[in-house]
């Protein structure tokens, strides 16, 4: 019988030491997606980079108020797209978050849900300022 | 790493001395109490050993107990097995339930149980800002068809203490009331899982008819517990089968436990002075110590509340978390937060005390025990602080 009620050692771990945590001075782009029925509150910041007419991330920080998955999905988001090309960055599905994590209880499913929403939300924020 | 339990209300170890005296009865004295022979007479006796110490620590008569799996099943049996009665008296009347807005969650989804299934109307009553039922609310919402009233003794998230003996003493007027207008006595339930360790459960002075209780969370083992009901009280049992506790829960008697449960009861009579006065000043200390950080309160004041229970809401952190990086520390705790409850809801006692959802989800209980010491506390006041503010630096600023 698989136990998933409770964490993997990856959540754990990314609770413990959360990676790119913290706020990026003048964002290229900027979200902040919350999720009231959790509680939840995330915030990313991305940092644009153009190299030979393609766009990448070349900085990505987070801040989240919310619960150990909250957490755990919104620090594994950016180990996931830093200096990766946007376009490839702006596939990432919520289910890749979650494996990135070694899987994540059903109940919490909608963190990874919301980190995905906040990069795609950053990524928005983005093309709109790039836009004008 | 050193390990630091403050989870005793959600349970406890069994005690060494509880374990060696439910030992015998796994291999030597296994036999079934039903059965005549000598090995089932032992069980027998076993049984009604223990069935005599829960009588006495409750002040009842051993005919008055009931042995069950847990306070979750007492709690069942006793209200659903008051309505069946109500409806063999009286098949048209659709009974009435007051229970309290905060009641553990065995008693309100039994009680929801009860609703949907039209068996019976239910009234939660409100609780003030200390988490306290307010007795003359009992008044305002009594009717004819009221069967029973179920108010737990102590909340098992916040520790506040209810009122049990005011409570007591406005059913037996209200029932000399219904005496005289030939209406039936309305009955008064109440769980008393969190108490038992710590308070006056004698059922004569709290003047409650029915009472229930879990032996784990008193060093007894987990699946034991009882349900007291006054004599005179008629119910019809939940579990069909044999004719085990006086036809009143069917099934194999569970002996080791019930005698664990029993032995457990016994030494709570020995102890309590001593384990009180020790954990009222570990109680005192982690609440000062704790309120030091930026930020926090105490949830519903330090009037009325058990000597072991404690909780706090901590501004701007998620529950959850907090937990968790306490357990990577080596500290046990639980929250009331919406992401620890597996259906995404803040608690209802907090909810139900005037908290809103986002103070809520900053839900943090520590509960202690007997074996609990300074030093423990003085590594949780100096671990938390650190915990509460990495976490404060992880979230944004709204």
């Amino acid at each position: 019988m698989k136990i998933n009620q409770f964490y993997s050692k990856k959540v754990l771990e990314h609770l413990r030491y959360p990676r790119n945590m913290g706020e990026i001075k003048n964002p290229d782009g900027v979200a902040t997606v919350g999720n009231p029925v959790c509680g939840d509150i995330m915030r990313l910041y991305i940092k644009i980079e153009k190299k030979k007419g393609k766009e990448y991330i070349k900085d990505v920080k987070f801040q989240t108020l919310g619960c150990g998955a909250a957490i755990a999905t919104s620090s594994i988001i950016t180990t996931m797209v830093k200096d990766k090309p946007l376009s490839e960055a702006e596939k990432i599905t919520n289910q890749a978050i979650a494996e990135a994590l070694g899987g994540l209880p059903p109940v919490k499913m909608h963190c990874s849900l919301l980190a995905a929403k906040a990069l795609q939300k950053a990524i928005a924020n983005y093309r709109q300022k790039t836009k004008k | 790493m050193r390990r630091i339990y403050l989870d005793h209300a959600a349970t406890t170890a069994v005690s060494a001395e509880v374990l060696k005296t439910m030992k015998p009865y796994f291999r030597k004295h296994f036999g079934n109490p039903s059965e005549p022979h000598q090995w089932g007479r032992e069980s027998k006796v076993a049984i009604e050993q223990a069935r005599e110490k829960a009588a006495v620590f409750l002040g009842a008569k051993t005919s008055e107990i009931l042995f069950t799996s847990g306070a979750t099943e007492a709690i069942n049996l006793a209200h659903k097995g008051l309505v069946e009665v109500s409806y063999k008296e009286d098949s048209d009347k659709i009974p009435h339930i007051i229970t309290s807005s905060i009641e553990h969650k065995a008693v309100i989804e039994t009680c929801k149980h009860l609703e949907r299934l039209k068996l019976a109307k239910i009234t939660y009553l409100p609780v003030d800002k200390n988490g306290l039922v307010k007795t003359n609310d009992i008044k305002k919402v009594v009717k004819p068809e009221t069967l029973l009233v179920s108010v737990m003794y102590v909340n098992n998230e916040m520790g506040a203490i209810q009122p049990i003996k005011e409570i007591s003493k406005l059913i037996k007027k209200i029932n000399l009331a219904r005496f005289n207008s030939h209406l039936p006595p309305i009955y008064f339930h109440t769980d008393a899982t969190q108490a038992i360790q710590y308070l006056d459960c004698r059922v004569a002075e709290l003047g409650v008819d029915l009472l229930s209780l879990s032996g784990h969370k008193f060093y007894a083992p987990k699946g034991v517990g009882l349900l007291y009901f006054k004599k005179g009280i008629s119910l019809i049992r939940q579990q069909d089968g044999g004719e085990q506790e006086n036809h009143l829960r069917a099934g194999t008697e569970n002996i080791p436990y019930i005698v664990g449960l029993g032995k457990a009861l016994e030494l709570i009579t020995e102890d309590r002075q001593q384990t009180l006065r020790k954990i009222n000043n570990l109680k005192e200390k982690l609440i000062s110590g704790v309120l030091k950080i930026p930020e926090v309160k105490l949830v519903g004041g330090t009037e009325k509340k058990a000597p072991h229970i404690v909780s706090f809401l901590v501004k701007g952190v998620e529950g959850e978390a907090m937990m968790l990086l306490l357990s990577e520390k080596g500290i046990a705790a639980s929250s009331g937060s919406a992401c620890t409850s597996g259906l995404l809801e803040p608690s209802h006692v907090l909810l139900a005390m005037g908290y809103r959802p986002e103070e809520a989800h900053g839900s943090l209980r520590f509960s202690l025990g007997k074996d609990n010491t300074k030093e423990e506390i003085d590594d949780v006041i100096e671990a938390l602080p650190r915990i509460i503010e990495k976490l404060r630096k992880m979230a944004p600023k709204l």
